[in-house]
C-alpha cells in the first residue's frame, strides 16, 4: 500500500482537541484507519492535549461526587473489547468508520445525479459543514468552486490529478481556501471520494455551468 | 552540594528533581490505572478519581460547557475510565493522556445529536517501524516542558484549541487574523513539540 498525499499537522491537531465538525472528523477517521503515518501524529496531538490536562488548575467535583460515582460501579458492566481493526486499502474497500456510518457498499448507495458525470450522496450530518460521497465518471474535471473553510477529501476508488498531484486510494487531499485546483478523473475508472468542508460548499454560479465534462483526455 | 557553587548548578539540580518528581508520579498514574483494569478496584478507581476528575471537570468547562452540565460530563468520563480501563496500554499512551481522549469524547458525545462518528482510534498491529517506544512518562514531561518555552502566539493558538474547543475558523475570527497564519502557529508549534518526542522537525 502506499500512501502518498497525508494530512496536514494542523488539521490532524484539530481532530486531537476534538474541534472538527463532524463530517471532517469522519474524513480523518477514515484515513486514519488505512495510515500508521497520521495515527501516529495524531497520538502525538493527544499527549498536547495530556500535558494541558496534566497542567490545568484543577475545579473541585461536587463533594457527593466520589460517594455517588461508586454508588454506581457496580451497575457498570466493562466495556467490550472494541474490534476495531486498521486496515490497509487494499483489504477492504471502506475504512471501518465509513462502512459502520453507511453499512452498505458504495455500488449500493442511492446516487444521485448532479450532472456531467456526477453523482453525490449527501451523508446528512447536522452542524456545521457537510460530507459528501462524490463519484467522478472516467474524464470528469471538477470545476473550481470557493469554499469559506477547508475541505478534506478522501479516495476511496480510483484516481485524479490536479495540480498538486496524483490522489489514488487511500491518499486524502487536506485544502483550505486559499488552494486553487482543478481534479481530473485520469483513469478509465470512477473515482470516488469523501468529501467533507468545514463551511458550506459554494458555488459561484449555477452547478450545472460549473460541471463540464473534461474534453481531450 | 559546595557553598561556592553557582546558583545556575543549583536551579538546574531543583529543576531536574521537579522534572523526576513529575516523571515518577505520572508513572505511578499509569501504574493504578494499569492495575485498575485488572483487578476493578474501587480503591484504586476512588484514588484516580480525586486526582483526574477535578482536572477533567477544568478542561470541560474550558470547553464551554455550562457548571452542572460540566459536572456530569465529568461523572461520565470518569465512568469511562471505569468501563475502559483494561483497554490503557501504558506502552501506549500516559494516563493523563488517554483519559484526556476519553473526556474529550464524551464532551463530543454530549454535543452532537447525530448518528455518532467513530473517534476512537483503531487497535494497532505490531509496527515493526514503531516509532514512539520511548517511555510516555518521559514524552509527556518533554511536551510538558515543550508547551512551556514555546512562543506566546503559538501557545495561544494550542490553547485555544485544545482548551477552549475553538475551530481554527473562530480563532482567526477571534484574535483577527488569516485562517492560514492559525494553521501555520499550530504547525510550527507541533513541530517543536515533535522534536522532543524524538522525531524528526
Ligand atoms: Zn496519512
Amino acid at each position: 500500500m502506499n500512501i502518498s498525499h497525508h494530512f496536514d499537522d494542523a488539521t490532524l491537531m484539530a481532530y486531537a482537541a476534538g474541534t472538527l465538525p463532524q463530517g471532517m472528523a469522519l474524513v480523518v477517521a477514515c484515513h486514519l484507519h488505512w495510515c500508521p503515518e497520521c495515527r501516529h501524529r495524531v497520538k502525538q496531538a493527544e499527549a498536547v492535549g495530556g500535558a494541558l490536562l496534566d497542567n490545568i488548575s484543577p475545579v473541585a467535583v461536587s463533594d457527593s461526587a466520589l460517594d455517588d460515582i461508586l454508588a454506581s460501579l457496580d451497575e457498570v458492566p466493562a466495556a467490550a473489547q472494541k474490534q476495531v481493526k486498521t486496515s490497509e486499502p487494499n483489504q477492504t474497500e471502506l475504512p471501518d468508520p465509513l462502512s459502520t456510518y453507511l453499512n452498505k457498499s458504495l455500488d449500493d448507495l442511492p446516487w444521485k445525479w448532479i450532472g456531467y458525470g456526477m453523482y453525490q450522496v449527501d451523508l446528512n450530518f447536522g452542524g456545521k459543514g457537510a460530507a459528501r460521497l462524490f463519484k467522478l465518471a472516467p474524464g470528469v474535471s471538477v470545476p473550481h468552486h470557493t469554499h469559506t473553510g477547508n475541505e478534506l477529501t478522501l479516495i476511496l476508488r480510483g484516481s485524479y490529478s490536479d495540480e498538486i498531484g496524483r490522489f489514488r486510494r487511500g491518499d486524502v487531499a487536506d485544502l483550505d481556501s486559499d488552494v486553487l485546483h482543478q481534479p481530473i478523473v485520469d483513469t478509465g475508472e470512477d473515482c470516488i471520494c469523501l468529501i467533507a468542508t468545514d463551511a458550506p460548499l459554494k458555488f459561484t454560479g449555477i452547478m450545472g455551468r460549473l460541471i463540464q465534462p473534461f474534453i481531450g483526455l | 552540594m559546595q557553598e561556592d557553587e553557582p546558583i545556575g548548578g543549583d536551579v538546574n539540580a531543583v529543576t531536574k528533581l521537579a522534572e523526576d518528581s513529575r516523571k515518577q508520579m505520572r508513572d505511578e498514574w499509569s501504574a493504578r490505572l494499569m492495575s485498575l483494569g485488572e483487578t476493578r478496584d474501587k480503591a484504586v478507581f476512588a484514588q484516580l478519581f480525586s486526582y483526574f476528575a477535578p482536572r477533567v471537570k477544568a478542561y470541560i468547562i474550558r470547553l464551554g460547557m455550562p457548571l452542572a452540565t460540566a459536572e456530569e460530563v465529568t461523572q461520565e468520563a470518569m465512568l469511562a475510565v471505569w468501563r475502559k480501563a483494561h483497554m490503557f496500554n501504558s506502552d501506549k499512551a500516559a494516563a493523563s493522556t488517554w483519559i484526556f481522549t476519553l473526556a474529550r469524547n464524551q464532551c463530543i458525545d454530549r454535543m452532537r445529536r447525530e448518528k455518532a462518528v467513530e473517534y476512537e482510534l483503531p487497535e494497532e498491529e505490531p509496527d515493526p517501524d514503531q516509532r514512539d517506544n520511548a517511555e510516555h512518562a518521559i514524552l509527556a514531561e518533554r511536551m510538558q516542558i515543550a508547551i512551556q518555552q514555546l512562543p506566546e502566539n503559538q501557545a495561544q493558538v494550542l490553547h485555544l484549541s485544545y482548551y477552549e474547543g475553538k475551530s481554527h475558523s473562530e480563532i482567526a475570527e477571534q484574535l483577527g487574523i488569516p485562517l492560514g497564519s492559525v494553521k501555520s502557529r499550530l504547525r510550527l508549534a507541533f513541530s517543536k513539540l515533535k522534536t522532543y518526542w524524538g522525531d524528526e522537525a
